[in-house]
């Protein structure tokens, strides 16, 4: 009770501070402010070494990205201009790296964590901060598992599984629909982890109540040597459309040797897409790419401060991917809850997270809203491969590009 | 009952850590040692003693975890019971493979090779079979009661697997004491004499991989119940069969005290090139890989029978200045 | 993973006009496969142990591909530069490291190749991430129309480059001096040493051989595949199944030994899947080590 006193007063002394500066409108302002704000130690934490390091990578770059923008334009103004102190963390790939991190970073004293990238390891880690009841904003596991666990200190802010399934379903039929149903036979092709499995378990259950028919559902291990006798399966079922659901490798390998093979269905929809809507792929394999559907985290092509983020990012010589921009906007939703609760307090910013609205984003979610921790606001998006650049095609409100569907052969 | 003082000091020492450290991290650091000590141990029977160097570990460890999780989160099986159904497991696995391996005479490399073959089948098939959950894997729910054998508190699960690394240690001990253990090391000197001699080799070897399977399960069972998560790349994957053979290798193969030295070098290795190298991806192992290396060239015995070997040394040096003095 | 009744999908595969591209398939992977498979048998045959470096060591000479395409030089004239490069460096290995780490335990000589392929994974993961790179050469979609299939023409070329390998192996094997040396130490260790032949340098040979067979095929892989620090493992296994069914030591016995696991692994992957289909790989190989560990050509263990 003192403590949550000592709080309040302590910000009125601030704002007060604050505004008599602002009123004197001295040059010595910046500093008394700075001087008045003792840095928030935020947790960034991802897989960076080990299998997954190039996606550890690329999410530790955004939540840097999103620290240094946001420190730059003056801190956390409620608390007085607080730098945002970025504690990193390397999850190694795996569960056991990432829940030891996690202890490091309690005994750090951070304020909260942002991260963890993949799904395992994520609920490891949400789980070991839960002890300490530390807030934990998960970057992109997509899990159902990850929320449902009734964990207070949990919150995602990007779409789970459950959603982006339904997503791409309802989109695959609005789609069809609007190209006078053309499609009707689907196979699938999925890699049999975590995802590619729960993915197709999706998929075969929802397909045929919204008319299509499941011809065959392959799986196949992550590394995958060979690709060749799965696309002769697809050349002799003759689906029309083929919906891939795989890690980048895979999937790249997947769609050269359709290409090799001259297999080209009525549409190649990915959900969850390793390569499907990746810069790098588009990039390297214009002709393997070129058409193929993503169900897919994607960023608002409307926003200007994505695409300036954007160029920030292929600036650096590094591709603009999922990893990128989804904890940028984490680190954003952070910011924004510590603006809220105008204190480092574990408690206060898990409260000022789960009653967040912020929609100052880049992604294509409208306002955040949270419920259980999932944030009931965040969709996919249908994207293309067209033109050797990735379109939005749905939802509408986002979109840049009209589908192409079905594909010309 | 003095043959088992030192084991009885050394877990009354460890014992008495988290009374004194109270920070989670270094903790947490003992608490995933101390497991990956067990599960050596459980490969040191095998390997240590038995001279059978198995290359598939992973494959008790994964099926302890995946029982542990399975029969929980399927079933409703309570927690301690699923425990040890899923040491028994371990023992059942290392039953088969002992009795599919041993009888067929499968030594040396070919044998590496068929344990390295076995967790791969287990690995891909509990990546396809929908009862461990497929890819998804099998989440344990947070439960933190002591009927669900979680704590919210670490030290709790540090004592917990210092008992089991205790009972492991005095399980070897055992074995190096009693006949059995002679007959084992008797195979591994010379398997053909060991025959010629009248020595079941079949038997003893498969006995053996059933105690190693136990021993190894357990530290799988311990696992789940620690992160409670278990997908097949977390429980058969190579990740453990290489660091199951590396801390008895390197801590002493064939020691009673072996694994759990190996286990607290290569794991203090760790952290310690991570300090050095900061998050450099793989530098760690890398040092994992030369210490391997360096360890078989110079001290063949782990480093517990390296310090023997300088203790050897030196008294042969004080003998030899005696003897010119 | 839920499929739907077997049947149907089977009656579909059933048709010759799937069931022979896949055979096709089969042999021109399994070819592959074989090359990675001969550098293990050969050093099984000489050296009596399973060299677990030999995966990272492809991997290794996948990167190495990879960066000599990076300054122009293609993949099938890299094998002229790689082949020697890596003979070398697998030649050193053995002389300098595994030799003498091991003091001739053959237990101590798999820790000692486990802990090369440690360090040399890692390492690669070090120095280079674990991003995936690819080339893309001009002939990489390049297919021939075989009427029933189309062949990718870097599959074909990977095909007869086994072969060439496989008979310039041979020639050496039964020609050269060296070769002689090889099949004495082979056969008979101590009486060769005993007719004065180096015989540490002979495994140092052998295993410099076996490491330039994985770096002719690294290039030919490095084509149609992709490169990153785990790569060569997923070879690997596949090359251990290989060099004990076709018995270890057997260079045919891997040239048949690869073809037939290449054919098998299409057919059942096509009818299983292809997770399955692994397992399936795996079965065979510990039902071969469990009933006939000499494999089809291998002298008894």
């Amino acid at each position: 009770m003192s403590t949550c006193k000592f709080q309040l007063s302590r910000r009125r002394f601030l704002t007060t501070t604050a505004a008599i500066a602002a009123a004197s409108g001295s040059l010595a302002m910046p500093s008394v402010l700075r001087a008045a704000g003792a840095p928030v130690k935020l947790g960034v934490l991802h897989p960076v070494s080990g299998a997954l390091s190039y996606s550890g990578t690329q999410g530790r770059l955004g939540a840097t990205m999103a620290i240094e923008e946001i420190n730059a334009a003056g801190g956390i103004k409620s608390l007085g201009g607080a730098k945002i102190d970025a504690v990193l963390g390397d999850a190694r790939s795996t569960p056991e790296g990432g829940t030891a991190e996690v202890e490091k970073m309690n005994s750090d004293g951070v304020a909260c964590i942002v991260g963890g990238y993949a799904s395992n390891i994520c609920l490891a880690t949400t789980q070991a901060a839960a002890r300490y009841d530390l807030p934990y904003v998960v970057d992109v596991g997509v899990a159902d598992g990850i929320v449902t666990r009734g964990l207070k200190n949990t919150f995602r802010f990007g779409p789970g599984f459950g959603v982006i399934a339904k997503t791409a379903l309802d989109n695959l039929v609005k789609i069809n629909d609007a190209a006078g149903k053309v499609a009707k036979t689907v196979m699938i092709v999925h890699e049999d982890s975590l995802f590619g499995s729960g993915l197709a378990k999706l998929l075969n259950a929802q397909l045929p109540s919204k008319g299509f028919q499941v011809l065959e559902t392959v799986s196949h291990p992550t590394p995958n040597r060979d690709f060749n006798t799965i696309v002769l399966k697809i050349k002799a079922q003759n689906p029309d459309i083929v919906i891939p659901a795989d890690y980048y490798n895979e999937y790249v390998l997947l769609a050269r040797t359709m290409l090799q093979q001259h297999v080209r269905p009525k549409a190649i929809y990915s959900v969850l897409g390793g390569a499907a809507s990746s810069y790098k792929f588009v990039k390297e394999f214009p002709d393997a790419a070129k058409g193929i559907m993503d169900c897919n985290h994607w960023f608002n092509p409307h926003s200007d401060k994505a695409l300036a983020l954007k160029k920030k990012v292929e600036a650096k010589g590094q591709f603009f991917t999922y990893e990128v921009y989804l904890n940028y906007s984490c680190v954003g939703l952070v910011a924004d809850a510590l603006e809220r609760a105008a204190s480092a307090d574990r408690a206060k910013i898990t409260a000022a997270l789960a009653s967040s609205t912020w929609s100052g984003h880049i992604m294509p979610y409208g306002p955040t809203k949270f419920v259980n921790g999932q944030n009931e606001g965040a969709a996919p998006c249908n994207t293309q491969v067209q033109d050797n650049d990735i379109k939005v095609i749905l939802p509408a409100e986002f979109a840049n590009g009209k589908a192409i569907f079905p594909m010309k052969a | 009952m003095k043959a088992f003082t030192p084991i009885a000091v050394v877990v009354a020492l460890f014992a008495t850590v988290p009374l004194v450290v109270h920070s989670n991290v270094v903790l947490n650091f003992l608490v995933v040692a101390l497991m990956i000590a067990l599960a050596g141990q459980g490969w040191n029977i095998l390997g240590g003693y038995g001279g059978q160097y198995s290359f598939g570990h992973a494959a008790f460890f994964g099926t302890g975890a995946y029982v542990t999780a399975i029969l929980q989160v399927r079933y409703g099986v309570n927690a301690w019971v699923g425990f040890a159904i899923g040491i028994a497991a371990g023992a059942l696995v290392g039953a088969i493979i002992g009795a599919l391996t041993f009888r067929s005479g499968l030594r040396g490399s070919y044998f590496a090779l068929v344990t390295l073959a076995f967790a791969e089948v287990l690995r891909i098939s509990a990546s396809v079979a929908p009862i461990t959950g497929a890819g998804v894997g099998t989440l344990i729910k947070l439960d933190l009661r002591a009927q669900a054998f979680q704590f919210q508190s670490r030290a709790v699960f540090y004592w917990i697997i210092l008992a089991l690394v205790a009972l492991s240690l005095a399980i070897a001990k055992l074995i190096e004491r009693s006949r059995f253990g002679v007959w084992l090391v008797a195979v591994r000197e010379n398997e053909d004499a060991a025959q010629a001699l009248g020595i079941d080799v079949a038997t003893v070897k498969s006995a053996a991989m059933v105690i190693s399977g136990a021993i190894t399960a357990a530290a799988g069972c311990f696992y789940a119940q620690y992160f409670l998560f278990v997908d097949s790349g977390i429980a058969y994957g190579t990740w453990i069969s290489i660091e199951v053979l590396l801390t008895p290798i390197i801590g002493g193969v064939g020691t009673v005290f072996g694994p759990l030295f190996g286990a607290m070098v290569v794991k203090a290795l760790g952290e310690g090139a991570r300090l050095v190298t900061g998050d450099a991806p793989g530098l760690d192992l890398v040092v994992y890989g030369a210490v391997l290396i360096l360890v078989i060239a110079f001290t063949p015995r782990g480093l517990i029978g390296g310090l023997a070997q300088a203790r050897q040394w030196l008294m042969r040096r004080r003998g030899a200045e005696a003897h010119h003095g | 993973m839920c499929h739907p009744p077997l049947p149907a999908s089977i009656l579909v595969v059933l048709s010759p006009a799937i069931i022979i591209p896949a055979i096709l398939n089969g042999l021109l992977t399994g070819a592959v496969y074989a090359l990675v498979a001969l550098g293990l048998t050969l050093v099984y045959g000489v050296l009596h142990i399973i060299n677990f470096a030999h995966g990272a060591l492809l991997t290794a000479a996948m990167f190495a591909a990879f960066f000599a395409y990076q300054f122009g030089i293609d993949p099938y004239v890299a094998i002229f530069l790689l082949a020697p490069a890596f003979f070398a460096v697998g030649y050193a290995l053995q002389r300098l490291v595994i030799g003498p780490a091991a003091h001739g335990d053959d237990r101590n000589m798999l820790l000692v190749t486990l802990g090369i392929a440690v360090i040399i994974e890692n390492a690669l993961l070090y120095a280079f991430r674990a991003d995936t790179r690819t080339i893309d050469v001009p002939y990489a979609f390049q297919s021939i129309d075989f009427g029933f299939t189309f062949v990718a023409v870097p599959r074909l070329v990977g095909f007869a480059a086994v072969f060439a390998v496989a008979l310039v192996l041979w020639l050496i094997m039964t020609f050269t001096d060296t070769g002689k040396a090889i099949r004495a130490v082979a056969k008979e260790k101590v009486g060769a040493e005993l007719a004065g032949i180096d015989v540490a340098h002979v495994y140092a040979v052998t295993f410099g051989l076996g490491t330039a067979c994985v770096a002719i095929a690294a290039c030919l892989l490095v084509p149609t595949y992709y490169v990153n620090p785990s790569a060569g493992n997923a070879f690997v296994l596949v090359a251990f199944t290989i060099v004990v069914l076709g018995g270890m030591g057997s260079v045919p016995g891997a040239l048949i030994g690869g073809l037939v696991i290449g054919v098998v692994e299409s057919l059942s992957s096509l009818f299983f899947g292809d997770s399955l289909g692994q397992v399936g790989i795996f079965l065979i190989f510990i039902a071969v080590l469990l009933v006939r560990p000499s494999g089809l050509f291998g002298a008894r263990a």
